[in-house]
């Protein structure tokens, strides 16, 4: 059977590690290589980076870090994260990235989802998705709508037509990220996840808000995840990537045990 | 020095990484005559049936697969590459090489796991292979419980059950290794499948079929 992936995400700016508080008040925490490697080898599914760089003359960065990744770790990986055309896909992949994410300029241009998947297979092209909880409306009937441009920018748009949309557009995969409980450490958004993850085809990465083991148990079982997104509980130490498989194989959630 | 048959479809360099990391020399190449000098050849492969074999016809590759084949060096199919070694593949309704007897099927529609939950297509993420009697030299010293790095939407099905040598379950157990005399073929993408991976493909690097 298939295991539930368990990825560890890294966010990076200019070269270096962060992790952000609900997208405020960043910390550099360390070498992304180093981290990536060591999450590797710890059991890691997959690894996911997010370029946080502001200014875009500064991505060089990014694609030589991937380059150095994909040197030393023999998993997937993808990279997201100011990335707004098929050209800047390609770089990514070329660098030796096995996925690209795309999020705001996904929302700003649908078109890029179906021209990265024409050009590298929808496997390729995951869609990032920013979510917030709002009264639902007639605009927003799931009551989730989708912010783009790091949480700051909210959209009028329902998260869950926009997930369907993204699907038939051709994406491959939907890292989804509740702005609610990202950074809270409180327990993933289920009702949201398990919204989106039964109404697409296609994989769900939940993300935000992993604090504790339980916390990804509750998701890839009640919230329906195919995969959960941490960062937090493994940067600092709190828990190693095998501890959590453990617990997730006690709960009979399958997982990778041997790597 | 190992061949990787350069047809335009996906991304070849990771291979050429795992190679680099086990120390063995590689060509990319879409280069006949290299080809033929190869020591070993691999035939990976990401993206859709019909326009791998549009342009493997373009190239003159089919040719040169299949003398590569015949010439009994050791010869290596990864995920799209295994799927068309077959006679045919329902995706794109396209004829393909031809090398083992059988097709390549779509996942049905609606399979469920145990739970009774849908499952997705594509198949994405890792799942192990159940290896028949006998298994594979590819396989050698690799954890029975290891598991592999898998995204596709189609899987391989040969008429003979004996190519058969290992076996994926999702929904159905569907066929993930297969093996006849020099070649052998895999599903997954043994250069993503971490440590497991690795072993395998050195196992190759090292087959003496």
């Amino acid at each position: 059977m298939l295991s539930k992936r368990i990825i560890p995400c890294l966010d990076v700016r200019e070269g270096t590690t962060t992790k952000g508080i609900k997208f405020k008040g960043n910390v550099d925490i360390g070498d992304p290589v180093k981290m990536a490697r060591n999450y590797y080898e710890q059991g890691a599914d997959e690894i996911v980076f997010y370029d946080i760089t502001a200014s875009s003359d500064r991505r060089g960065i990014m694609i030589e870090v991937v380059r150095r990744v994909a040197r030393e770790i023999f998993i997937p990986f993808s990279v997201g994260g100011g990335i707004r055309s098929v050209a800047e896909m390609r770089d990514v992949l070329l660098a030796g990235a096995e996925k690209v994410s795309v999020n705001s300029a996904a929302v700003r241009n649908p078109g890029v989802i179906s021209e990265g998947a024409r050009a590298f297979g929808s496997q390729c092209i995951v869609i990032g998705m920013d979510v917030k909880r709002v009264p639902a409306s007639p605009a927003i009937p799931s009551g989730y709508e989708v912010v783009i441009d790091g949480g700051r920018k909210p959209m009028a748009m329902d998260a869950l037509r926009w997930a369907q949309e993204a699907e038939k557009l051709g994406a491959g995969e939907i890292c989804l990220n509740s702005i609610d409980a990202d950074g809270t450490q409180d327990g993933y958004e289920l009702t949201l996840t398990r919204l989106i993850s039964t109404s697409v085809g296609i994989p769900v990465i939940a993300s935000g808000g992993a604090g504790r083991p339980e916390h990804l148990a509750d998701v890839l079982t009640r919230g329906c995840a195919d995969a959960a997104l941490i960062a937090s509980m493994v940067h600092y130490g709190t828990y190693t990537i095998r501890e959590i498989k453990t617990y997730l194989n006690q709960q009979n959630i399958k997982v990778r045990e041997v790597w | 020095m190992i061949a990787i048959i350069d047809y335009r479809a996906g991304n070849l360099a990771s291979v050429a990484r795992a190679l680099d990391y086990l120390r063995q020399p590689w060509v990319i190449t879409k280069d006949a005559e290299v080809l033929s000098r190869a020591e070993r050849i691999i035939f990976p492969g990401v993206g859709a049936a019909g326009e791998a074999m549009a342009n493997l016809r373009n190239l003159g590759l089919d040719r040169v697969i299949r003398d590569a084949y015949a010439s009994g060096r050791p010869f290596l199919g990864l995920c799209l590459g295994t799927q068309i070694i077959l006679d045919y593949s329902e995706e794109d309704d396209t004829p393909c090489l031809g090398i083992i007897p059988g097709s390549t099927r779509r996942f049905p529609r609606g399979l469920q796991d145990r739970d009774g939950h849908i499952l997705k297509v594509p198949h994405m993420g890792w799942n192990r292979i159940t290896v028949g009697e006998g298994s594979h030299p590819i396989m050698a010293g690799i954890e029975r419980e290891s598991e592999f790095y898998f995204v596709h939407s189609f899987y391989p099905d040969p008429t003979d059950p004996d190519v058969v040598k290992g076996r994926t379950d999702y929904g159905i157990s569907f066929p993930s290794l297969l093996g006849r005399g020099n070649l052998a073929a895999v599903q997954f993408h043994p250069e993503k499948s971490g440590r497991p991976g690795l072993r395998m493909l050195e196992n190759f690097c090292r087959w003496r079929p």
